[in-house]
């Protein structure tokens, strides 16, 4: 495994809403093993980025890629043609779109949390788990139905327990996943993401609404994963200590432009990181 | 775990044994009472309602789409098991208008042939049952091509539309060789006791409870709870979606063929959006998320509107003579006014999302022996 194999990749990302570019020529890229972070100012467009890596917007321009193969692809059509106030748009103009579906990328092994919590509300913290495990198994509606494939659901149930009980999450298995406290109920959604046995995992604010000690323990728990999984993991944050201190490489965007890029200590230090959204150290 | 394990096998030698019992009943029901009786006649007709409400159910209540179409799939259904039993014989008398139709065909008769009096019957108004939910299924597949990818009151509106636009099209004089136009159909086969009702859609309603439980149930629910972290945890929302909407009308066009069945007379024009929505109240009444509830909910609601309540309408109920109030309609009155009540105080509905359960009612009677033994210790321990 060479050292700087592309996991995933972004080239010339751009996601304009009417004439609002959210995302503006983002390229960026994340190696095999590593924790990048992603940060910049409320309202830079780092959520939509993940959104655009995970189907569920597609960009108005851009490629992105995984493992090597491309899993987005798009050029400005329709209206956008005129409107685009992007970079780059012809550069895709003769290619083929790609335009996949969450569930399709999910598949591919990239796994995400989501800003707000979104557990499922009615199921217990087994199931939540459990039913993320759905996409993989091999039964059709009717072997399942009909329980002929018992051999399939005793392996994922059993899977579902492992990886509780390595999250520490085994004791509140029939606890409906909203009555646990938030802090574990963000270590269920990263269990449930998990489930679905990802590659890359992408966090969007892992460490929302915690408190120092909360954020430090989340780190060591991401870096335990990671090395436990073999994941890549990419997360948006807004916690400097955790950002600091457990990422390999960051990258800053504001107004939807990439900024900066490089080690911890390089951004740290970097006049405009500090100028967009650090402000005085 | 031993014990999980015991408890496991003592509920379901429990719920055999219910099962059986409930059996039991109602053969001696079938044998004491004519098939004409009312109690009967409630019990069929509450059998098909459980049946097509734990079907809306399913869809509603367990995935989440709110679809409204209930009653253009049970008319589906219910064409087409009409149009494939009808006796031979029996044609001319009821296509009068249309020499005796194009279909000259009846499943029952077809495998009665070959199989016996009793049998074969059986067998071709099961297939003839089973072809009315497969078309009902098809033709919700093509609906839900275009009309899966609205949301919420949308799709309740399409599939509305839907529902009446088919009901219109099967009273189309043009269509009448096949349909009867708007003309009865009629003289079609029926399951003379009420038991056969009672196996038949309890086998149908076990595999819903069966298709809920499996890992496509959990995703069904996923969908319902956060169709955002469905797709992002790798569920395909369109086929999900398309499955459960396809799953629930094939049960939909069974119920529906069963109703035909119990009507003895059909007609497109009974298939109304009032069926649908009476359909969606039992859904509501008994919990949406709950099959149990609807069950229970059905045999509650059409026994009361066709039997308890009758008194309200023809001048005597409950002893008591009052024919300037009990007229026609006074009935309905008091269904709405006892639906408020239940509005206002279950607002989940009776059951919630819970569900009738072996273990449930025997934990509920260890829990009172618990309290009652508590009590008499004079112990103080009422707030467990």
């Amino acid at each position: 495994m060479s050292e700087k194999e592309n996991v995933l990749r972004l080239e010339n990302v751009t996601m304009q809403f009417g004439g609002v570019v959210a995302v503006n020529n983002l390229s960026l890229a994340v190696n095999r093993g590593e924790i990048v972070a992603l940060i910049g100012p409320n309202g830079a467009g780092k959520t939509t980025a993940f959104n655009c890596i995970t189907g569920v917007y597609q960009p108005t321009n851009g490629l992105i890629e995984f493992e090597g193969s491309p899993i987005v692809r798009a050029h400005p059509q329709g209206k956008m043609k005129k409107l685009y106030a992007g970079e780059n748009a012809e550069k895709y103009l003769g290619e083929r779109t790609i335009d996949p579906t969450p569930d399709k990328v999910t598949k591919l092994g990239i796994a995400r949390t989501f800003q707000n919590i979104r557990l499922w509300k009615s199921m217990t913290v087994f199931d939540n788990v459990l039913t993320a495990k759905h996409m993989r198994t091999k039964q059709n509606v009717f072997t399942a139905t009909f329980r002929m494939a018992k051999a399939e659901e005793k392996k994922i149930r059993e899977e579902t327990e492992a990886l509780l009980e390595e999250q520490d999450l085994l004791k509140y298995k029939d606890d409906l996943a909203v009555s646990l406290p938030y802090g574990l109920q963000r270590r269920l959604e990263i269990a449930r993401a998990l489930a679905t046995e990802p590659k890359l995992l992408l966090l969007d604010e892992p460490a929302a609404g915690m408190n120092p000690q909360e954020t430090l323990e989340l780190g060591e728990f991401i870096v335990n994963i990671k090395n436990k999984y073999d994941l890549t993991v990419f997360m948006i944050e807004h916690h400097m200590d955790l950002v600091m201190s457990f990422s390999d490489r960051i990258y800053v965007i504001d107004f939807g432009k990439l900024i900066c890029e490089g080690l911890p200590q390089e951004v740290k230090n970097d006049q405009r990181v500090i100028d967009a959204y650090l402000g005085v150290v | 775990m031993k014990t999980e394990k015991s408890e496991k096998r003592r509920d379901t030698i429990v719920a055999i044994v219910l099962l059986m019992l409930l059996l039991i009943v109602m053969t001696i029901i079938d044998s004491v009472l004519p098939s004409y009786h009312i109690v009967i006649k409630v019990i069929k007709k509450a059998a098909v309602y459980s049946l097509v409400a734990v079907s809306m159910n399913l869809l509603n209540g367990f995935t989440g789409l709110f679809s409204l179409g209930q009653a253009g799939f049970m008319l589906l259904g219910a064409y087409a098991y009409a149009i494939l039993s009808i006796p031979v014989d029996k044609r001319p008398g009821v296509y009068q208008y249309f020499d005796g139709g194009i279909v000259q065909f009846s499943f029952p008769e077809f495998f009665a042939g070959f199989l016996g009096d009793t049998v074969g019957t059986t067998v071709g108004i099961l297939v003839a049952l089973l072809i009315g939910g497969l078309l009902a299924a098809l033709v919700a597949y093509l609906i839900g091509l275009p009309v899966l990818r609205l949301k919420s009151d949308y799709l309740a509106i399409a599939t509305l539309g839907f529902a009446e636009i088919l009901r219109a099209f099967f009273q189309w004089k043009n269509l009448g060789p096949l349909t009867n136009g708007s003309n009865l159909l009629k003289s079609y086969p029926d399951f003379e006791n009420a038991t056969s009702y009672i196996i038949l859609i309890g086998i149908f309603i076990a595999v819903i409870v069966l298709l809920v439980n499996s890992t496509y149930g959990r995703a069904f629910k996923a969908i319902r709870d956060d169709e955002v972290a469905a797709e992002a945890m790798g569920i395909n929302l369109a086929k999900h979606k398309r499955m459960a909407f396809v799953i629930s009308s094939f049960f939909a066009g069974i119920g529906g063929g069963m109703l035909a069945m119990y009507m003895g007379t059909l007609q497109a024009l009974s298939f109304k959006s009032t069926m649908t929505y009476e359909i969606l109240l039992v859904v509501v009444i008994g919990g949406i998320g709950s099959i149990t509830g609807s069950v229970i909910t059905s045999f509650l609601y059409i026994a009361s509107l066709e039997w308890l309540l009758r008194g309200l309408d023809s001048g005597k109920f409950l002893g008591i003579s009052a024919p300037g109030i009990f007229k026609n309609g006074f009935r309905m009155a008091v269904v709405s006014v006892i639906i408020m009540v239940i509005v206002l105080f279950f607002r989940k509905g009776i059951m919630g999302d819970k569900e009738f359960s072996v273990s449930g009612i025997i934990n509920f009677f260890k829990k009172r022996k618990l309290r009652k033994k508590t009590a008499a210790a004079g112990g103080d321990g009422g707030n467990e």
